[in-house]
């Protein structure tokens, strides 16, 4: 038995070992835990451990909506009332075109804007149709809009942690 | 860089290719043969799943394939943060950001504020300690937007 001291390196050293991905054969677990030097089964039950307290959030694919055709992508931010951003963020969150709901603070003067939500498609006027939706649905908390479309994908190498 | 920027063309995915990738999105089993457990239940074998998987990935159609770890439930710090860069020094300036390693996304957007990145580190001191460094390297004001609170994440494409 480990102690949770050493479950806490282990479950760190697994994240190091698979942020990048899995490999793609036919046993990638049994791969992984003969890198970390552990037995197969307690790689696979310290991964489910972090699926059921929500470390991991799921275990799969990410495609890549550009190369996919889903060309139109806006953040859409929004300078809503802070006392309703909760409320509005729950209702806006929960729109199928929306990928990512967040409140993140403003900069005054000249970036008013407290509620960002990420909206695809497959054109920018497809996105325009749909941040329009979300101007009607916030209607008058609605004190100023603002689309930023994406010319560029700079660097696409997902979050890492350290080491 | 080009081709996270480029559509795939057209007849780049087959009808096996598109189930593999509506399936894979929504979740991938931890047992000792899990490419297995998904080739049949997508009437294919093995071999085929896990070539066609690494052609994907190849060919960033996926981006990535694995563990989606969230960031909320370790000790570290996330942020979207924002530049202005003058046109004319944006791909240098595009270069010194992304030579970060802490740097993970990055995008160019039609705004003034025309450079947005997200910032993960270990501890928010390091996170100050790195856009202080991006913004002593580049020259420009680094804004620094937090999330204070996550209503939805969750990116899945029928495809």
């Amino acid at each position: 038995m480990k102690s949770d001291a050493e479950l806490q390196v282990l479950d760190r050293d697994i994240i190091l070992k698979t942020q990048a991905g899995l490999p793609l054969i036919a046993e990638p677990y049994k791969q992984i835990a003969a890198e970390l030097d552990i037995d197969a089964e307690l790689l696979m039950q310290r991964i489910r451990i972090m699926q059921d307290d929500g470390r991991i959030r799921r275990i799969g694919a990410v495609p890549n909506h550009y190369r996919l055709g889903y060309t139109g992508n806006g953040m859409s931010v929004w300078d809503v009332p802070d006392e309703k951003v909760h409320e509005l963020g729950e209702m806006i969150g929960a729109l199928d075109y929306v990928s990512h709901c967040y409140h993140r603070p403003r900069f005054l003067p000249d970036w008013p804007y407290n509620l960002f939500a990420m909206v695809h498609g497959r054109s920018r006027e497809e996105v325009i149709e749909k941040a329009q939706k979300i101007a009607d649905l916030l209607g008058e908390h609605c004190r100023r809009r603002d689309v930023l479309f994406s010319s560029r994908i700079l660097k696409k190498t997902g979050i890492r942690i350290g080491g | 860089m080009n081709d996270l920027n480029t559509v795939a063309p057209a007849d780049a995915l087959d009808a096996l290719d598109k189930r593999i990738i509506n399936t894979l999105q929504r979740s991938f089993p931890v047992c000792d043969h899990p490419f297995a457990v998904v080739a049949e239940q997508l009437g294919t074998t093995e071999g085929e799943l896990i070539s066609r998987l690494q052609r994907l990935r190849e060919d960033k159609i996926l981006s990535r394939f694995g563990p989606l770890y969230n960031a909320d439930r370790f000790d570290g710090a996330v942020s979207l943060c924002a530049i202005a860069v003058p046109q004319a020094r944006f791909d240098e300036v595009a270069e010194q950001v992304n030579a970060f390693p802490q740097v993970a996304h990055n995008y160019e957007r039609d705004h003034e504020l025309n450079m947005w990145f997200v910032a993960a580190t270990e501890s928010w001191q390091e996170l100050e300690d790195t856009l202080a460094a991006i913004e002593a390297e580049t020259g420009l004001i680094v804004r620094n937007m937090p999330k204070l609170h996550e209503f939805y994440v969750g990116l899945y494409f029928e495809i």
